[in-house]
């Protein structure tokens, strides 16, 4: 069992059996992440290179590690998008990195479909560490990771994601992946987050926070952007936050082992209150811990021996 | 068609665990600061099994743990199909140990190498012992085991399976012949 | 010299001709139509041949000159993505012996001054008539009216802003006013670019699950609705481009069935396209309006089919490498178009949504009328502008063999049925492709 492509752009093109290839790789990788010396050299003399034209120390260092952790050779390249001279960047850079051969190129891209113009041009594999609105399929697969480990499966659950859908990378990754997995995917916003037609993705639509969780098993709550208010999308975030910000009352509508997830950085007090982001239900501190797993177990399928 | 042979039966591979705990136990003194590491799949359940022969003998748990070498392979490069990933499970310290590697077959070395480098990165042990059921030679590092069931010299166009009850449903050795 | 197209089928809607004629064109200009046209007394045949130039055009079909209402040449200004030269060798490669221009060039076409470099240009490349349209607005920014009457004078044939809607309604009212006042369609590109904002493909499923911010029907339908009340209070003449969504479709339908005197054109991507194209962030797919939903498709050629639209137009917008190899949201709008407008449109006959007569009309009489122009007809006495098509020409649309600068096509690899074969302009063969 391998992966069929050259890259992992997104969980739309991934099979479950792939789905489930990469989540039980990476449930092996925790173990190399909790010993002493936490590196193996599978990737001895591999070049992985961090490409992010969007600022996120987050996934960045996730993936910087789970390539130190396998001895790959991590170079980051941020780059900015000045208004300007946008695309030039990507395509010379692109022409610059082939040159360069790296083994794998992770990108972060703030435009949909950057990492789809970087797999056309160059061989390396890529990796999509978010592109735009569209998708970020490192994170559904930590998410699902997660999940995974700690109700023992991911088909058959119920499972909420609250917050603006229609810019969100995570929301979509997650819906194509917890839909193939067999879960039940419920999307929840203010209408002005809820971008058109989304029920066709397999996923029920409530705009109200109550409706949508109640009896689910997964509760993930998405990261409010401030600047969406700047753009005047939607009225304030007080209201946002009175109407949509997951709490101690509210929680109570779901399940009573409900999860808590968020893929961070949180808006403490604004979607979520800091007593539910700290407390019994929340596995956000797993989901960053299994980011790293999850990573190691793309590289170590990408690049980790002959395709 | 493929030409089977079976080398070694049930009796035979019980009798050779049986000689080869008593081989550990002369050769280190006793069961004092000893464990078994089992290599990913085969060498975990005989590590298991010598295990329970050690108990038997001396009445002590000694401590196993379970190695898989994937990512210390030297191979994965050419490997045409990428070995699946198992866990690694090593429950206690390795430090000042003596640790008997256990392995179903010893062949080119390669996979003890790795087995070693990976032990190294868990701890500094004592010690580090090779049990193996079956030697068929070839070696191409300079590795040799300590405990071994059986010496079978074999021709590079043959493959030497051991089959265990865990995870075959019978206890035999057989060898192939791929070149028929 | 003389010219004779012989054994070919000749369709021209604006005489309401299909039958198996010759045509003679001599000193540039349609001499006669008819069997067997020329007899040449038996005792000059030799001196006969030496003068006329015979080809046999058997199997093929003869129609007007093409007409392409809404092309952008992109000179002056943007020589690095079309020249009026280059524009002129895709255009008589497509088929067209007539282009209108659009004004958004660099500087944009709103005086006289750059209408009739325009002008000059193209009779020098001597390859196309080319006739510009020139700017509703100043710089076409919606603030100030051109001066129609002045332009009108240096050759052009009708007004738009293209590339932008005229925002301002009280400013589109007076345009209306004025241009009909000279007879003159104003061409209006619907869009409301509030809706719009952002936007950088359809709006719908696709652009949902490929978080491209969409561009809603509403955008087009809004303005498209706007101006037809704005036409039907003022009585003037208004042109919608690019029709491309079932709103507009009705819309439009509805206000002819009212009798307003209002007409309209549709690009092939729309009739061939849906937003599907764009699953694979295909930059050469985007466009403006966007390819829609396979409703919108059906809508539009059933439009085509009704004659609720008139006019089929390529909207040939040529773009360079530069401004299409980037990252999908930051990639100019626009499809190249002039060299497969005639096959995609071919496609419509075969599926039996338009007659090849149909099919001429709104590729001849329909524009020519529409931006005043004396040509999209075989009459005796006009310029000989004549397509010579070859119904059944199998080829393959290769970006790197067209005469386009732009190599911007959605179609690239595509099987096409149908070619033009001969393109002659004021009685002169400027382009000849025969097997
Ligand atoms: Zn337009």
């Amino acid at each position: 069992m391998k992966l069929t492509n050259k890259d992992i752009l997104g969980i739309k093109e991934l099979s479950v059996d792939e789905i489930n290839l990469i989540l039980d790789t990476a449930a092996s990788f925790i173990e190399v992440s909790t010993r002493e010396i936490k590196k193996v050299p599978t990737l001895r003399g591999k070049t992985v290179v961090n490409l992010f034209f969007e600022a996120s120390t987050r996934t960045r260092t996730s993936f910087e590690i789970a390539g130190k952790r396998l001895s790959a050779d991590t170079i980051n390249i941020s780059a900015t998008t000045s208004s300007v001279v946008k695309g030039e960047t990507l395509i010379d850079t692109a022409r610059n990195l082939e040159a360069m051969n790296p083994d794998a190129i992770v990108i972060r891209h703030s435009a949909a479909g950057a990492p789809h113009m970087l797999a056309r041009m160059v061989k390396q594999s890529i990796i999509n560490a978010g592109d735009g609105a569209h998708e970020h399929p490192t994170q559904a697969l930590l998410d699902m990771m997660t999940i995974k480990e700690k109700k023992g499966t991911v088909s058959g659950l119920k499972v909420a994601i609250v917050g603006d859908i229609a810019h969100s990378r995570v929301a979509r990754s997650n819906i194509y992946g917890l839909t193939k997995m067999g879960s039940h995917v419920i999307v929840a916003g203010p209408a002005m987050m809820i971008p058109r037609d989304i029920a066709r993705m397999g996923v029920t639509v409530y705009n109200n926070l109550a409706e949508a969780i109640k009896d689910v098993d997964i509760i993930m709550m998405l990261r409010i952007q401030l600047e969406r208010q700047q753009q005047k999308i939607f009225p304030s975030l007080r209201e946002y936050s009175s109407y949509f910000c997951l709490n101690r009352q509210n929680i109570k509508l779901a399940k009573e082992d409900v999860l808590v997830m968020h893929p961070g950085p949180i808006n403490r007090g604004i979607e979520i209150s800091p007593d539910i982001a700290d407390g019994p239900y929340s596995i956000i501190l797993d989901q960053v811990t299994n980011g790293v797993a999850v990573r190691m177990a793309l590289l170590y399928l990408l690049i980790g021996g002959q395709r | 068609m493929q030409q089977k042979k079976v080398v070694m039966d049930a009796d035979g591979i019980d009798r050779s665990l049986t000689r080869i705990a008593y081989e550990i136990l002369e050769k280190n003194k006793g069961t004092e600061e000893l464990c078994l590491v089992g290599i990913r799949t085969g060498g975990v359940f005989l590590a298991e099994r010598l295990k329970k022969k050690l108990t038997s003998i001396e009445g002590v748990d000694l401590p196993v743990g379970i190695l898989d070498i994937t990512l210390y392979r030297d191979d994965l490069r050419l490997a045409n199909k990428k070995p699946m990933l198992g866990k690694t499970d090593i429950p206690f310290s390795l430090d000042n140990r003596k640790v008997v590697l256990v392995d179903d077959v010893l062949f080119t070395g390669r996979t003890i190498r790795a087995a070693m480098d990976a032990l190294i990165d868990f701890g500094r042990p004592k010690l580090i012992e090779l049990a193996v059921l079956i030697d068929r030679g070839h070696r191409e590092l300079p590795i040799r085991a300590d405990f071994v069931g059986m010496n079978l010299p074999s021709s590079l166009w043959e493959s030497v399976v051991v089959k265990l009850m865990e995870k075959n449903g019978v206890d035999e050795v057989v060898i192939e012949d791929d070149n028929q | 010299m003389k010219l004779l197209l012989t054994g070919g089928r000749i369709i021209d809607p604006s005489q309401g001709l299909d039958a198996n004629l010759d045509i003679l064109i001599e000193n540039g200009k349609i001499a006669e139509i008819g069997k067997n046209v020329h007899k040449p007394k038996t005792d000059s045949r030799k001196s006969a041949a030496r003068e006329i130039n015979i080809v046999d055009i058997s199997g093929m079909i003869a129609v007007p000159g093409l007409i392409d209402m809404h092309t952008h040449l992109r000179e002056p200004g943007f020589e690095y993505k079309e020249t009026i030269q280059t524009g002129s060798e895709a255009g008589a490669a497509g088929g067209f012996t007539s282009l209108a221009c659009m004004p958004n060039t660099n500087p944009v076409n709103d005086t006289r001054s750059v209408t009739e470099y325009i002008k000059r240009n193209a009779a020098s490349c001597n390859l196309v008539n080319v006739y510009p349209i020139a700017a509703v607005s100043m710089e076409s920014e919606g603030t100030s009216l051109t001066e129609f009457m002045d332009l009108k004078d240096a050759g052009a044939v009708a007004f738009s802003d293209d590339g932008k809607p005229v925002t301002n309604s009280a400013l589109m009212r007076r345009a209306l006013e004025y241009a009909s006042s000279l007879g003159m369609s104003i061409i209006s590109h619907c869009e409301d670019t509030c809706l719009s904002h952002g936007g950088s493909m359809n709006e719908g499923f696709v652009s949902t699950e490929l978080g491209l911010q969409g561009i809603p029907n509403i955008a087009e339908d809004a303005i498209v609705a706007r101006d037809i009340i704005i036409a039907e209070y003022t009585g003037a003449l208004l042109h919608i481009a690019h029709v491309s969504t079932a709103g507009a479709v009705r819309l439009i339908r509805n206000a002819k069935a009212r009798g307003l005197r209002l007409t309209a054109e549709t690009a092939p991507h729309y009739f061939t396209l849906t937003d599907e194209a764009l699953r694979e962030f295909d930059t050469c797919a985007k466009v403006n309006p966007p390819l829609r939903t396979l409703e919108d498709v059906n809508a539009v050629r059933e439009g085509l089919r009704d004659g609720t639209i008139d006019v089929i137009a390529s909207d040939h917008a040529p773009h360079a490498s530069t401004d299409k190899e980037v990252e999908f949201e930051y990639a100019s709008f626009g499809i190249t178009g002039l060299e497969t407008s005639l096959a995609l449109s071919l496609r419509l006959v075969d599926d039996g949504i338009l007659t090849l007569g149909q099919l001429i009309l709104g590729m001849t009489a329909n524009p020519a009328r529409i931006v005043n122009i004396p040509k999209g007809t075989l009459k005796t006495g006009v310029d000989a502008d004549i397509t010579v098509i070859d119904p059944n020409r199998n080829w393959t649309v290769d970006r790197d063999r067209l005469r386009s600068k732009g190599k911007n096509t959605p179609f690239h690899g595509q099987a096409m049925k149908g070619k033009a074969i001969m393109t002659i302009m004021g009685g002169e063969i400027k382009y000849r492709d025969l097997p």
